[in-house]
């Protein structure tokens, strides 16, 4: 899998990298024998001799999925600097990591030991990109990232890092895409620091392709009095998954981690969360909702730690999941694992078919029967949906839906 | 306007009705009596198309077109409705959002232009005060959270606006009050033209009192077993089916 690719040349702290090696030398890839990847096969990675490769694409138009935004592009983890744009809003700076000197990548939080998905990325990092808002920055344009595969087994090992200033509000956006590829993967990594009082949103979609495959980890602390928002959208994808670690480090902090998925084909998608609540008074939020059609698997594996000290935590989290076709499977497992005594949290999980008496209802009032599921699965996932504020998201959410399932959802939620 | 000759239907290898016969004309209207299990609901779901019956004989022809061959939309489209019995929650549906759906794709399917927004609401408006449902009931998620009463009057306000040629209401009466039943039926009887046709089917007398039938019949055992003018009715609620049963030999 590893040969033919050349290790990174981005300017990474040493230790780090040569922990990533060390990592890539002792690890195999993960198997279903371990408990973190029990539904997820990823033998297939290893099969296949994938490279770097740097491409271009015409046009960014079919990718753009906020029309005014601060917008970044990259093509199989490189940098395109003619589809970027050259002017940087106020109080931001954003930088691709391959023009950063040494000591500017700060030191990373992510776990490297025995995490082979993340020694990969971190040995033979592409490139990426450094967002650093200032302190008190109200970033008032979305940030944009847009990643495309592109090629025959293209590698792109990606990185994005954000530090939100104290104070700070900003949105991004990042979009992963596929274009012409084959065999191609993604595989990301992110690098959240939420400061005091600041407030972050993410809003992610992906939208690759049903012979691509896509592995991301996003490590987010939160510092205290911060918001940290992150929706994700997956929509098309062979293999897909998502490790979402989140770690509340300051009081009085809110989280919220949504996540809409609309699976079909041979997809499988495999949402994995942690929130890990050390200190009191805060809040995480957590909804998933799925819909998974033909023969495709949807996995969700969210866990709440709550910690000793951390007192008067109120943590939720629910995942539904409608299944469409007899073939179509879900895995989910939410997880709460409390260590203190005075919290309120809540998780369920609910796995169903749409209701046939409900749609019988629907096709007697003159809906198609296409309509009518239609209908049912908008009402189902509505509810994740709405959570996502940035209405050019939303509406580019409601362009691949249409694109993808020829499912016209907008109407409904404008009325 | 519809006419059902020897119609055997079963659910689960268990035969339910058993060579039913009936002829609606435009203009008519009918109640359709009978003891608990007969088969009144069998014979609405059998018509509406739902899909968990099996026809195993028989015939329904509506004005000139074979309804069993139908799918339950097109049926629908056709101008027939059905008032459920137990009309179903959709959460997160909303009322009038699939309403509009329903109307355009009707629209479509008569090859006729959809209705504007503005022209929509209006009937809405309309609708809505004629079977005195409240307009924010009107654009909540359908049926969720009614109560009973609710969930009838949701029936009739779906039929106003729908407009059906045929319309057949299952037990729209049981559970009213009075008042919800003055309500319901002035719906009724505030669409009825010589152009359409109402099927009602009820255990009570009394809703007959408000929406007068030309025709009562004796669903039992999955047949029509009598039929007689409106009086047949009174005749049924004070002596009950036993003396049908003897009439008809069993
Ligand atoms: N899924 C099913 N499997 C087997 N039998 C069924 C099924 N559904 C309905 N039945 C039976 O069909 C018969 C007729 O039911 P139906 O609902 O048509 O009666 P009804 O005349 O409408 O009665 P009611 O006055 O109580 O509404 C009943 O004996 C009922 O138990
Ligand atoms: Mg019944």
């Amino acid at each position: 899998m590893l040969e033919g690719l050349t290790p990174t040349s981005i300017l990474l702290d040493e230790k780090e990298l040569s922990l990533a090696k060390n990592t890539l030398a002792t690890n195999q890839l993960p198997t279903t024998r371990m408990e973190a990847w029990k539904y997820t096969r990823v033998a297939k990675l290893g099969k296949t001799n994938y490279r770097s490769s740097e491409e271009t694409i015409e046009s960014l138009d079919a990718y753009r999925i906020a029309a005014d935004a601060t917008t970044f592009v990259f093509v199989n983890g490189h940098f395109s600097e003619e589809l970027s744009s050259d002017e940087m809003p106020e109080g931001v700076s954003i930088s691709p990591l391959s023009s950063c000197m040494e000591g500017e990548i700060n030191s990373s939080n992510l776990v490297l030991e025995d995490e082979i998905f993340t020694a990969l990325n971190t040995a033979f990092l592409t490139d990426g990109v450094l967002i650093d808002i200032e302190a008190k920055a109200i970033i008032e344009k979305p940030i944009q990232i847009i990643h495309l595969l592109k090629g025959e087994a293209a590698l792109s090992n990606f990185k994005t890092i954000i530090n939100a200033g104290d104070f700070s509000k900003a949105g991004i956006i990042q979009g992963f895409f596929a274009e012409d590829a084959n065999k191609a993967f993604a595989n990301v990594t992110s690098e959240i620091s939420v400061g005091k009082n600041a407030f972050l949103t993410i809003d992610k979609i992906q939208y690759e392709a049903e012979n691509t495959s896509h592995i991301s980890t996003e490590q987010v602390s939160q510092e205290k009095d911060s918001t940290f928002t992150i929706n994700t959208i997956t929509l098309n994808g062979g293999l897909v998954r998502n490790n979402l670690n989140i770690e509340v480090i300051g009081e009085n902090c809110e989280t919220n981690l949504n996540g809409t998925y609309l699976l079909k084909g041979k997809q499988h998608v495999d949402n994995h969360t942690v929130v890990d609540h050390t200190v009191p008074n805060c809040n995480s939020n957590e909804l998933y909702k799925g819909v998974i059609d033909d023969q495709a698997t949807a996995v969700f594996n969210g866990k709440v730690f709550v910690r000793r000290d951390a007192q008067k935590i109120n943590a939720f989290q629910s995942n539904g999941n409608v299944l469409m076709s007899d073939n179509a499977t879900v895995n989910s497992k939410p997880e709460l694992e409390i260590y203190a005594d005075d919290v309120k949290c809540s998780h369920g999980s609910t796995t169903g078919q749409l209701d046939e008496e409900a749609v019988f209802y629907l096709r007697a009032r003159g809906l198609s029967e296409k309509s009518a599921r239609k209908l049912m699965v908008s009402a189902f996932i509505g509810g994740a949906l709405d959570k996502i504020e940035n209405k050019d998201v939303l509406k580019y959410t409601y362009k691949l839906l249409k694109e993808r399932f020829a499912w016209d959802f907008e109407s409904d939620f404008n009325s | 306007m519809i006419t059902i000759k020897n119609l055997h239907a079963s659910i689960n290898g268990k035969e339910i009705l058993k060579g039913l016969n009936l002829e609606v004309k435009a203009g008519e209207v009918h109640a359709i009596m009978g003891p608990n299990g007969a088969g009144k609901s069998t014979l609405a779901s059998v018509l509406a198309g739902r899909s968990d019956y099996e026809i195993t004989e028989g015939e329904v022809d509506f004005d000139g077109i074979d309804l069993l061959e139908m799918s339950p939309e097109d049926r629908a489209r056709e101008g027939l409705f059905l008032a459920f019995q137990y009309p179903v929650e959709i959460p997160g549906v909303s009322n009038i959002n699939f309403l509009r759906t329903a109307i355009n794709e009707i629209r479509a399917y008569k090859g006729e232009e959809p209705m504007s927004a503005k022209e929509f609401m209006a009937t809405v408006r309309e609708k809505s005060a004629l079977v005195e449902l409240d307009a924010k009931l009107a654009s909540r998620s359908v049926n969720e959270g009614f109560s009973g009463g609710e969930k009838k009057r949701n029936e009739i306000f779906q039929m106003a606006m729908l407009e059906p040629k045929l319309a057949i209401l299952d037990e729209t009466d049981s559970g009213l009050d009075i008042d919800a039943l003055r309500i319901v039926a002035k719906g009724v009887n505030t669409l009825k033209t010589d152009k359409n046709a109402t099927v009602v089917i009820t255990h009570y007398q009394r809703l007959l009192d408000h929406i007068v039938p030309d025709f009562v019949h004796v669903l039992y055992d999955g047949k029509i077993v009598k039929t007689g003018p409106k009086e047949l009715a009174l005749e049924l609620e004070e002596k009950g089916y036993d003396w049908i049963k003897e009439e008809i030999g069993q």
